[in-house]
């Protein structure tokens, strides 16, 4: 952890948007696995964690289906899961072709997945419509030709919906 | 239902979890399509499918599902049962296809789910 003198919060008390623990996940190329693991794991590190199994899942779904973007859609990637007292931000960047169009990748059924990505299961263009369903905030920014970051928010407290500092984004 | 009823009625064959057939079926959810389980299942959901990879198993899990149907008599690798985590999940197969075993079900009771808006 850096320091940043810009932040100041009482030593006794963490202010409720500063991030108590990052999962991070890497993804590679072609590697379909990851994708469920990362999900798996981001799971059953925020259930010990305590949070409400409706939110859990929330979460669950979105690293599955970010981390299957980076996987089938761009060239690489990592998705990270800021937890913060007041919220939990996915964070998905990569580096690839990006997106185009983005309000047409948001409609449901949209998909340029390849035809070995559907025979999987995958490519019904319903990703992130389901994150978007699946978060409180969704912000993507993508530059073409060099990639995406997705950044979906769940507040855990709906009354506190104080940014967290994810530090800076690539794109 | 039961699952054991479940298993029963589709004459399924367990491939694992056999002492979790007291659960409880409500609901089910049919479909080949992993963004669709995502998006559309309800947790505590009975999930009916013809694929067999592990992204199905994972996608069980992270929906909370409370079952695994694979139908047509398939099933998935023995590498991927062993290797993968697939904890509290039971895995059944039936010889029937999806729409003999989602008509069964359904005929005794089985209702299909859908998940709304969390919040
Ligand atoms: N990280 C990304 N980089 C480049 N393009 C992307 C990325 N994520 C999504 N897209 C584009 O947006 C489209 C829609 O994405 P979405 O996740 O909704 O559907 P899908 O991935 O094609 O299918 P599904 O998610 O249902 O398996 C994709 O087909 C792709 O063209
Ligand atoms: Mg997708």
């Amino acid at each position: 952890m850096h320091e940043r003198k810009d932040v100041v919060s009482s030593p006794c008390q963490p202010a409720a948007n500063k991030p108590q623990l990052t999962l991070r996940f890497k993804i590679d190329e072609k590697d379909f696995l990851i994708a469920g693991e990362s999900a798996s794991k981001t799971k059953k590190a925020l259930q010990q964690l305590g949070l409400k199994q409706e939110i859990v899942k929330n979460i669950a779904i979105i690293v599955y289906e970010a981390a299957m973007n980076i996987v089938i859609h761009s060239n690489h990637g990592e998705i990270k899961i800021i937890i913060a007292p007041n919220q939990v931000v996915v964070l998905s960047e990569d580096v690839g072709e990006g997106i185009p169009d983005i309000e047409l990748a948001m409609k449901e059924g949209y998909s340029t997945a390849p035809n070995e990505v559907r025979e999987m299961g995958f490519g019904a263009g319903m990703g992130l419509p389901n994150i978007k369903q699946c978060s409180n905030e969704l912000d993507i920014k993508t530059t073409v030709g060099l990639g995406t970051t997705l950044r979906a928010t769940i507040y855990l407290n709906p009354a506190d919906t104080k940014q967290v500092e994810t530090g800076t984004m690539y794109v | 239902m039961t699952l054991k009823e479940v298993q029963d009625i589709l004459n399924a064959e367990v491939i694992c979890g056999e002492h979790l057939l007291d659960r409880e079926v409500k609901t089910a959810f049919a479909c080949d399509l992993i963004s669709e389980m995502l998006s559309f299942a309800s947790s505590d959901t009975l999930l009916i499918t013809s694929l067999t990879n592990p992204h199905v198993i994972h996608t069980a899990e992270v929906m909370d599902a409370i079952g695994v149907v694979f139908v047509g008599g398939k099933k998935p690798s023995e590498d991927i049962i062993n290797k993968l985590d697939h904890g509290n999940i039971p895995l059944l197969s039936t010889p029937l296809l999806i729409f003999n075993a989602c008509g069964l079900l359904f005929s005794n009771g089985v209702e299909g789910c859908m998940r709304g808006k969390t919040w």
